[in-house]
């Protein structure tokens, strides 16, 4: 089954206005599939990274439920058919 | 690279030929304000890219455009630029933000503080300071954008030191007497100059006091808020300190304290007047950590004698109890005579005067905090106003 990436509505613009995007190559980590997603949505990938590839600082992702940050960040390994959460993180009172 | 760009839609100003625009950013978006001549009436388009943060705006209208260009920064998706060419209708975001640090800097852009198009002549030329402290540069009308190496290689940028804005880059002078002369302003870090077109830069700090470093007059290292410089007369120069106002006659070889005469030698804007290179404004704050107008008056100061002596203006302006801040873009003059001048406060209250700063009228009360303030009278090519009228006729006749 193809990963998927969940795609929050300040960035749909960048997705052809879909929630949704399922990878048609298989990544092994997080960082290969978001390199996928920069190929065909770089509008999406770029929000989500700087242009040091490091995530923002206020965009948490989210592997099967679990936030990376508190893992092993962009390579983190991905079960086949998982579900890649982009969230913008609560950033305030 | 995809080349595809968003446009996200807006009702836009009905701009006409000869009407004053004034933009302005925000931390909660960009507000853009169109009146005739008289600017006595004003109507606003806004929030534009609501919910975040506009610290650069900036007016080009050179070769016949209208493009008005914007730098908002998202607190979750970072910074960008964009632009609309029709007053804020539809504003062109590409895929991929225009601006982005080499990868071999190791660095990331946080935010763009000033967007300043190049000279008259040089229509595809414009110019960006950002943060972390950087010099970009277009030469296809704003379109790709590279990095000034010569600056980011300085020897002086590793001793720069964060001002609490952040380490920006926020000012940007062009010379329209001398195309390969450059003058930035960083915080901190002070004034900068290229005479060779951007290869390399020097230190134009001379006389400048920092009474926060150990030398009482280093090279550089100031904490400079904001410079301006008179298109007519480009060797004269304004500069607004941490600590003291400023004059240069010299293109900024030499600096020479013009604060006798306010209440405070700090504060954050300076503007000059359009057509009188004499005629300079400044909004004095109490220093250091209270940054709020001194004694409660919110009064701006303004010199005809070229910075040798200053009268407060405050008719129109709260004259007690006012706790309120101007940041260093958010003051402005327009093009007009006699000229307006314009501010916009942290509280959201964007001051007019279109008598010079004779008196003042409150524009807008409640607004987002103000970061920046442009002003500009719209010009629109005899052939572009008349094209509309030929359609309604052909329309007519049939």
């Amino acid at each position: 089954m193809a990963v998927r990436f969940f795609v929050p509505g300040p960035l749909r613009e960048f997705a052809g206005g879909r929630s949704e995007i399922a990878l048609s190559a298989r990544p092994r980590t997080l960082k290969e599939a978001l390199d996928l997603l920069g190929r065909d949505f770089p509008g999406v990938a770029r929000r989500v990274l700087d242009e040091q590839g490091e995530v923002r600082a206020h965009v948490n992702l989210f592997v099967e439920g679990e936030c990376v940050r508190f893992g092993e960040g962009l390579e983190t390994p991905l079960p086949d058919g998982c579900e890649i959460a982009i969230l913008p993180a609560v950033s305030g009172g | 690279m995809a080349k595809a760009k968003v446009k996200a839609k807006l009702p836009a100003l009905k701009v006409k030929d000869g009407d004053v625009l004034l933009l302005v950013g925000t931390m909660k978006g960009a507000f853009l304000l169109r009146s005739d001549r008289a600017r006595r009436r004003w109507q606003r388009s806004g929030p534009h890219f609501a919910g975040r943060s506009v610290y650069a705006i900036a007016y080009d209208g050179r070769n016949e455009r209208h493009r008005i260009w914007a730098a908002p920064k998202s607190l979750h998706w970072g910074a960008e630029l964009v632009s609309s060419d029709d007053f804020g209708g539809r504003w062109t975001r590409p895929e991929v933000p225009r601006i982005s640090f080499p990868k071999e800097t190791g660095a990331s852009l946080a935010h763009v503080w000033q967007i300043q198009p190049g000279l008259d002549d040089e229509p595809e030329r414009l110019f960006a300071g950002v943060e972390p402290s950087a010099l970009f540069e277009s030469r296809d009308g704003g379109e790709s954008w590279s990095l000034n190496e010569g600056l980011w290689n300085h020897p002086h940028r590793s001793k720069w030191m964060p001002g609490g804005g952040g380490l920006c880059l926020h000012t940007i002078l062009t010379d329209p007497a001398r195309r390969e002369r450059l003058t930035i302003a960083t915080s901190t870090g002070g004034v900068y100059r290229t005479d060779d077109g951007g290869e390399s830069w020097r230190p134009r700090n001379r006389g400048i006091k920092a009474y926060f470093l150990k030398e009482p007059e280093p090279e550089f290292g100031q904490c400079v808020h904001k410079v301006v410089r008179h298109p007519s007369r480009p060797d004269r120069l304004f500069l607004q300190h941490h600590f003291g106002i400023y004059r240069s006659d010299d293109g900024g070889d030499s600096w020479r304290e013009a604060s006798k005469g306010v209440p405070s030698d700090f504060g954050f804007p300076v503007a000059m007047h359009p057509h009188d290179p004499e005629t300079v404004y400044v909004l004095p704050l109490k220093a250091d950590e209270f940054r709020c107008p001194p004694d409660g008056k919110l009064r701006v100061y303004r010199s005809r004698d070229g910075a040798r002596s200053w009268k407060p203006l405050t008719r129109g302006l709260p004259q007690e109890d006012c706790f309120d801040t101007v940041l260093r873009d958010a003051m402005t003059t327009d093009e007009e005579n006699p000229a307006g001048v314009y501010f916009g406060t942290r509280n959201g209250r964007l001051y007019g005067s279109r008598d010079e700063g004779g008196s003042w009228t409150a524009i807008e009360d409640s607004l987002p905090p103000i970061t920046c303030v442009r002003a500009v009278t719209v010009r629109i090519a005899e052939r572009r106003r008349r094209a509309p009228a030929r359609k309604t006729r052909r329309r007519k006749a049939a």
